[in-house]
């Protein structure tokens, strides 16, 4: 009985020590992107790394979204006789939730993988503790260039997948379905508004946001891991730690920005 | 890979993400900075249900604008609505607008119907001649009423 009392009361303490710490560390980093010197080359170096090299799977996974949209979109619409609806809809539910929200998790497996993984091993072998040691600041020489590359990256991964997505759904819907081309496009144009591809702008950049603070706090703090394994292990749990948490952020807030929004 | 192709590669990637948004913001979004020319005529109908901001003006079938903002006169309870018209297209002083509605299920749209008057509107003018928008409802229920 006590030990359960006791269970929760240390589960809720590490609760508040892990926000208070994801807090603090969002704080500095945001600190030390605007604080000087700027390194700019390693800010260019992440967003190849982080932007960049995710083109190609960002390219494979819009096209296939796109597609299959064109074609269930195209069969659903055709009961109702109004197959020239097509192009709006592949065009908003790309935009408005596809877009971001897929991007977000292909770049999580991708890139918020890889980044957990290389910070956690750095943190493992002490590498982030001999940065101090030389004086430089860790958050300013890692975290930093990340948090930067993932606000540039992520809308610009996102707009690429939204552009593909519209042309596999006219590869789908027009090229092998016969929808008229004209009316693709033209009710897209008529149906899209500003205020739905800024709502795209808000979602990537705030998605980019959760996948490189998450990736990169659970990469970092590997040594408090409540655990307790560290080592090889402990990179692996806190690798596969990170992609779960930041996918499932990644779709509570994607309601929630909708929600706040669209209200 | 060295200094000079990562810089390359990045530089490409930004440009194919700065392209992409423009497309979408200029084809979709109506930000447009080359966008045609167009004078503010102002509407005022007894009913404008369905109609949206940014909803289409057709004349002859043919898209000359869109709906900029819709306001209640809460006078006498009138919707007033902007319009933004191309600049070269001249509507005469009786021209009628109405609001249709493009299939059953469609969206509602403008429709001008040129008049005959030799008075061109001015930029500001306001378009007397207006029909509010149909209701199948109303319809339905005027013809069950009317023929007992």
């Amino acid at each position: 009985m006590f030990r359960l009392v006791e269970k929760l009361g240390g589960d809720f303490l590490y609760l508040l020590e892990t926000t208070g710490r994801m807090g603090i560390f969002f704080g500095s980093a945001t600190a030390n992107i605007v604080r000087p010197p700027y390194s700019l080359y390693s800010i260019v170096r992440q967003i190849y790394f982080f932007g960049a090299r995710s083109v190609t799977v960002i390219l494979i996974v819009g096209l296939f979204t796109g597609m299959v949209l064109g074609l269930q979109g195209y069969h659903n619409l055709k009961q109702f006789g109004s197959e020239e609806l097509l192009g709006s809809a592949v065009a908003l539910s790309l935009i408005q939730e596809l877009g971001p929200v897929l991007t977000a998790l292909m770049v999580i497996g991708r890139a918020g993988s890889a980044i957990c993984a290389e910070i956690g091993i750095m943190r493992n072998s002490e590498q982030i503790d001999a940065l101090e040691c030389m004086a430089i600041n860790p958050v300013k020489f890692l975290i930093a260039p990340k948090f930067v590359a993932a606000l540039v990256s992520m809308p610009v991964l996102t707009f690429i997948f939204n552009i593909v997505g519209i042309f596999g759904g006219y590869l789908a819907g027009v090229v092998l379905l016969g929808v008229p081309e004209g009316a693709y496009f033209q009710g897209m144009y008529n149906s899209v508004e500003w205020a739905d591809i800024r709502l795209c702008l808000v979602k990537s950049v705030i998605f980019g946001l959760i996948v490189v603070w998450v990736t990169t706090y659970k990469g970092y703090y590997l040594h408090l891991n409540r655990t307790g394994v560290f080592g090889a292990e402990g990179v692996s749990r806190v690798t596969t730690d990170a992609v779960v948490f930041a996918s499932v952020s990644i779709l509570i807030w994607d309601y929630l920005i909708g929600s706040i929004i669209l209200s | 890979m060295n200094r000079m192709n990562v810089e390359m590669v990045v530089g490409v990637f930004l440009l194919a993400g700065f392209i992409s948004f423009s497309w979408l913001a200029v084809k979709m979004g109506d930000i447009n900075p080359f966008k045609n020319e167009t004078y503010p005529v102002t509407a005022r109908f007894t009913s404008i249900s369905g109609l949206k901001e940014g909803s289409t003006i057709e004349l002859a079938g043919v898209i000359v604008g869109k709906v900029n903002t819709i306001e209640l006169d809460t006078g006498d309870y009138e919707a007033v609505v902007h319009l933004d018209v191309d600049k070269t297209v001249e509507l005469q002083d009786d021209t009628i607008a109405s609001i249709r509605t493009s299939g059953i299920i469609g969206d509602k749209y403008i429709k001008l119907t040129p008049g005959g008057s030799d008075i061109i509107l001015e930029a500001g003018g306001e378009i007397e001649e207006t029909e509010p928008s149909i209701s199948l409802e109303e319809l339905v229920s005027k013809y069950i009423f009317d023929s007992k």
